[in-house]
């Protein structure tokens, strides 16, 4: 058994790509090895900045010998089939063996010897290996067809045992020889096996093993901070980077000028790590402190001292850049900067954000105008989202409006400050910083720093109540818009992160418990963006201006059956959708919350179960419903119920009949009064049994019972109802024959089978819950 | 000239000597800065259009470079809207030009036992010339000091074989050298018997001043929009007439053009895209006719070659 090493030295690989280059190593070397019958144990792979390295241990002097059958034409084909097959295999007929009027060629491969198999698979391993982006260079890429790698290759390194694995690449052969670090052993070492590489290596300032690297930046990072009574700010990805950037790695601390530390500390941390691949400190206070610590790859003859000058240089000239707009953007209030964002386009299809921030601000004040948001505890808000009477707000609430208004105007205005220019990352953020410097509320710098949240699972999601309204309104213009203009996400595409903002909505809504219709907020937007519209082009007619103040004057429910009306109309809305998009948008909602409750474990069979009822556009009710569901379906009770709806629901079936709540709907009119005891047929008393009579009380005392308790919303009660139902169609289906001869009894049954069914409907459609 | 062990750092000037004597010492022709205001280095036709092709080519120069945003009025140390980028075109890219590359750097004074030198990713793409390459910026102790590309394609062509393209920051890398923090207290030239050394700031702050004032305030818009259109058009006459050296410098014009009408804050964040691209159909279309009017000589002088 023999170890096996591969060195492939180029020009400096990019750092963010070496980890996946280890990967790509690992799986092209197997693949290799696999093809020719060598299954590869346990592999090393190291990577520096300017090479990879492989060390596979205990590979075989030869592959094992294989026989190969390959099964060829009939006997009995044409000759042409034969001709092809022998072409193929390369034999002759005599050598073929006839199996039952079958050819077949057994050919026998000889084991060959390893290294002959290295030496094909290395220049296959190169050519085949996949860059994130790669390249040509030099003499040899005059032509279309020259080698490609992420940077100039340099140098091969294979060694089998001790011999050299002879191959060409690109015109680099294979050797021995390999180089050290660039500038501390710039001449040419010789490797002479696996076992020395790593070791030969080091003693010329080469840490081959990235994690080694990784693990001295780590350290030394946090004792050079230490050292000067600082504590390092972790910096897992820093740690990494640095060590795809450095053979030899030294973290040195600097100190930057204290005055610098009146720039926010998000920016001096971004500057210092986006721009530098810098770590910070804190200080003994844990806030921020005035030092840095950058990683130099040599050990240099002073110590690090004229590194360590010219890095805290370098921060300052970007410290410098940074405080200069940090003092520009506050120049201006945001309010002015926002009055900007008429220049830029959200969407070609949709406006400026100037538009979109007209109606943003519109909705979030009417979220809170409607006692969608308000100002009392989650635990507290009430369901009375939905009422049908005008905004009835209390001082506090009219304050909460402006307060959600305001900062829906200025949320956006931080896109257009030289700071977020610079450095996109830091887009709310900054808002919130310029709204606290120019002496707004708190309440709105929070809403302004914080509207885009949550960005995703695992994120903090806001709770307080202005900047949920602007977080809210945010997300809720956003899904309305798109959809409008049909621009949804398709497969793995969402280039306008719309999936992200349904599950927004859906961790906000739940998180403060907020209950509405969310179909009114999407008949906000769509009239205010028929105001905009209107707006925008005022010299389109005087209808057009007459649109306008027809649509400021009326209620938003009313405005809405407008623009409705009026669309057809309107040639400039051609291509949009208007409120017939709203199932669309619901169902996106559903699927989303699918997703996101999945990681919870609710079943997403019971969401559609609810969902399936239609009309339920009130995300936290129907989370509250499903989860019901759940526990019910968890008893025994459920179980069997849902066995009972199971058998209820494929007898209708057989016998014609629907069971789904759309189908039954249509039904009900002839179903359901043939039981209810007033009209249609009725039993003799002769035909009733027992069993009958048990499911119709049943029935009679479930029904207004699970209705009444999702009227309430106390849907654990309504399972309850539900599970009364459960012994007595047991019953039912023990005692009696549902296909009876008499015509009058069969309908009878399935009368009653309908109705129970529909009173499960009312709870939930069984019919799409797996199991 | 200076040498660059002396005991003070080289001057401005003297750097760039230092540099034209390195390169020059590996067989590159020295030329002299294109006579058209450009944006970079890149634009001078010396590297645009000889990049493309497969005769080799190696040259060296300066070129002053304007980047009418940049301007600060004089007021920022680090800023400049005209500074001097030197360039170095190797084609094909040579299997050690790394090496010769950290020649040069010793050459004009920087040890790197003593500094820290790291090649760090930095892939390269000019929208307006249709061209990216990949490479990397250097670093020297943590600051940018040069561009260092590898050519893929230029003016939407692939570049065979591939060039070279080393683009050193003069006024940064000399900052560094002379440790100085303010540009314009860089020493340009140093004293000699009676008459005395000059600085940075004595031979460009009142430009930077002036022009600053007439890049963002002056310039009149009007004959900029016009002077774009006509350069445009000039442009496609020339590629018509057959002449795609005179097209490919009407590209340029319109580039900086374009880049001054940026500057007086005239196009919008919608009409920039649609200027950038007008631009590089300019350019391309002048390395396309470049390539025309060369590749029967191409083919002839390099059999085998395709573009």
């Amino acid at each position: 058994m023999t170890d096996f090493l591969l060195e492939l030295r180029s020009e400096e690989i990019p750092a963010r790509m070496q980890a996946g280059a280890r990967i790509e190593l690992e799986k092209l070397f197997r693949a290799q090895l696999s093809a020719a019958g060598i299954e590869a144990g346990d592999l090393t792979i190291w990577s520096t900045p300017r090479r990879l390295a492989l060390i596979a241990r205990d590979l075989p002097e030869a592959t094992a010998a294989v026989s190969e059958e390959l099964k060829g034409p009939r006997s009995s084909a044409p000759p042409q089939a034969l001709e092809g097959f022998l072409r193929k295999t390369g034999l002759t007929q005599d050598q073929l063996e006839d199996r039952d009027g079958v050819w077949f060629a057994v050919i026998d491969k000889p084991g060959r010897a390893t290294k002959d198999v290295l030496a094909e698979a290395i220049p296959a391993i190169v050519r085949g290996f996949s860059w994130p982006k790669s390249m040509r260079w030099g003499r040899e890429s005059a032509s279309s067809e020259s080698l490609r790698w992420v940077r100039p290759l340099s140098g091969i390194v294979a060694i089998f045992g001790e011999e050299l694995v002879p191959c060409e690449i690109g015109g680099i052969a294979s050797g021995f020889a390999t180089r050290g670090h660039r500038f501390h052993c710039p001449g040419e070492i010789t490797i002479g096996s696996a076992s020395d590489y790593a070791e030969k290596l080091r003693a010329c300032h080469v840490i081959v093993d990235h994690a080694e690297r990784q693990a001295i930046i780590r350290d030394g990072a946090a004792k050079a901070a230490a050292d000067a009574g600082l504590t390092l700010v972790d910096d897992e990805g820093l740690v990494v980077e640095n060590a795809g950037l450095t053979e030899w790695p030294v973290p040195l601390l600097g100190l930057f000028d204290d005055a610098f530390l009146e720039v926010p500390p998000e920016v001096i941390q971004l500057t210092a790590r986006v721009n530098q691949k810098y770590f910070v400190v804190n200080g003994a206070d844990g806030k921020l402190a005035n030092g840095f610590v950058c990683t130099a790859n040599i050990d240099a003859k002073d110590g690090g001292a004229e590194i360590v000058a010219g890095n805290r240089k370098v921060l300052a000239a970007r410290l410098s850049d940074a405080r200069f707009f940090w003092e520009q953007d506050q120049k201006k209030t945001l309010a002015q900067h926002a009055e900007k964002l008429a220049n830029i386009t959200f969407h070609e299809k949709l406006g400026t954000v100037a538009d979109k921030v007209e109606r943003v601000a519109k909705l979030a004040r009417w979220l809170v105008e409607e006692g969608i948001v308000t100002s009392c505890s989650p635990a507290k808000a009430g369901a009375h989202g939905d009422r049908a009477t005008g905004p009835r707000l209390s001082p506090g609430n009219k304050e909460l409006a402006d307060q959600a208004e305001l900062a829906a105007r200025l949320a956006k205005a931080d896109l257009v400050t030289e700071m977020v220019g610079e450095f996109p990352e830091l887009q709310g953020l900054m808002g919130g910083y310029y709204a606290r410097a120019e002496g707004l509320p708190d309440a709105v710098a929070d809403a302004i720093r914080d509207h885009y949240k949550p960005v995703g699972q695992g994120d903090d999601v806001p709770t307080a109540p202005v900047t949920v309204a602007v977080a809210l309104a945010d997300k809720l213009d956003t899904l309305a818009a798109f959809f409008i203009v049909n621009e949804k996400p398709t497969g793995s595409k969402d280039p306008y992160a719309i999936r992200r903002a349904g599950l927004g909505i859906i961790q906000l809504l739940n998180k403060s418990n907020i209950r509405f219709k969310l179909t009114r907020a999407f008949g906000v937007f769509v009239v205010e963006r028929m105001k905009g519209i209107a707006r925008q082009y005022p010299g389109f007619g005087p209808d057009f201006d007459k649109l306008l103040t027809e649509l400021e004057s009326l209620p938003y429910d009313e405005a809405l059956e407008y623009v409705e009306k009026v669309r057809p109309n309107r040639d400039i809305l051609f291509e949009e959708r208007g409120r017939a998009c709203f199932p669309e948008i619901l169902d996106f909602l559903a699927d989303r919350l699918k997703v996101q409750q999945r990681e919870a474990g609710v079943r997403h069979d019971l969401i559609d179960a609810v969902f399936a009822l239609g009309g339920e556009d009130d995300l936290v009710r129907l989370l509250a419903r499903v989860k019901a569901l759940q526990a019910f379906m968890a008893t025994e009770d459920g179980a069997n119920l849902l066995a009972g709806y199971k058998r209820a629901a494929n007898i209708l079936k057989q016998a014609g009949q629907g069971s789904s709540p759309a189908e039954a709907g249509a039904q009900s009119g002839e179903a359901e009064p043939s039981v209810d005891g007033s009209t249609g047929p009725r039993l003799s008393p002769g035909n009733m049994t027992e069993h009958d009579a048990a499911l119709l009380a049943a029935l009679d005392a479930a029904e207004p019972a699970a209705a009444a308790a999702v009227a309430d919303e106390r849907f654990t009660d309504a399972m309850a109802a539900l599970a009364s139902l459960r012994a007595p169609i047991d019953a039912f289906f023990e005692g009696v024959m549902v296909n009876d001869p008499d015509e009058a009894v069969r309908a009878y049954r399935l009368g009653l089978l309908a109705r129970f069914t529909g009173a499960v409907h009312g709870v939930a459609d069984f019919s799409k819950i797996e199991g | 000239m200076a040498e660059a062990d002396a005991k003070q750092p080289l001057s401005f000037q003297d750097m760039i000597l230092t540099l034209h004597a390195y390169w020059s010492a590996r067989g590159c022709a020295i030329l002299q800065p294109y006579d058209m205001r450009v944006g970079a280095g890149t634009f001078h036709p010396a590297t645009t259009l000889r990049s493309l092709g497969p005769e080799p080519w190696n040259v060296a120069y300066v070129q002053p470079s304007r980047r009418p945003t940049d301007g600060r009025y004089g007021e920022n140390p680090n800023r400049l809207q005209h500074y001097y980028q030197y360039q170095v075109i190797l084609k094909p890219s040579p299997a050690d030009l790394q090496e010769q590359y950290l020649g040069s750097l010793a050459a004009i004074g920087i040890d790197p036992l003593l500094h820290d030198i790291r090649f760090v990713e930095d892939d390269w793409e000019s929208p307006t010339l249709g061209a990216w390459g990949l490479g990397w910026e250097v670093w020297c102790d943590g600051m940018e000091v040069t561009q260092f590309t590898y050519f893929q394609q230029m003016g939407g062509f692939d570049c065979k074989p591939v060039a070279g393209e080393l683009t050193y920051g003069l006024e940064r890398l000399a900052m560094y050298i002379q440790n100085v923090d303010n540009v314009y207290d860089l020493r340009f030239s140093d004293a000699v018997g009676d008459v005395a050394a000059v600085s940075y700031g004595d031979v460009f702050l009142e430009n930077e001043r002036q022009f600053s004032k007439w890049n963002f305030e002056v310039a009149d818009t009007d004959s900029l929009f016009a002077g774009f259109k006509a350069a445009e058009a000039e442009c496609q006459r020339a590629i018509e007439a057959g002449v795609p050296l005179a097209a490919y410098d009407q590209a340029i014009e319109a580039s900086h053009l374009f880049n001054l009408l940026q500057a007086r804050g005239v196009i919008s964040v919608q009409e920039r895209a649609n200027y950038m691209a007008r631009v590089r159909d300019l350019a391309k279309g002048s390395c396309k006719a470049w390539i025309d009017s060369q590749s029967e000589r191409w083919t002839q002088n390099y059999p085998g070659w395709v573009l």
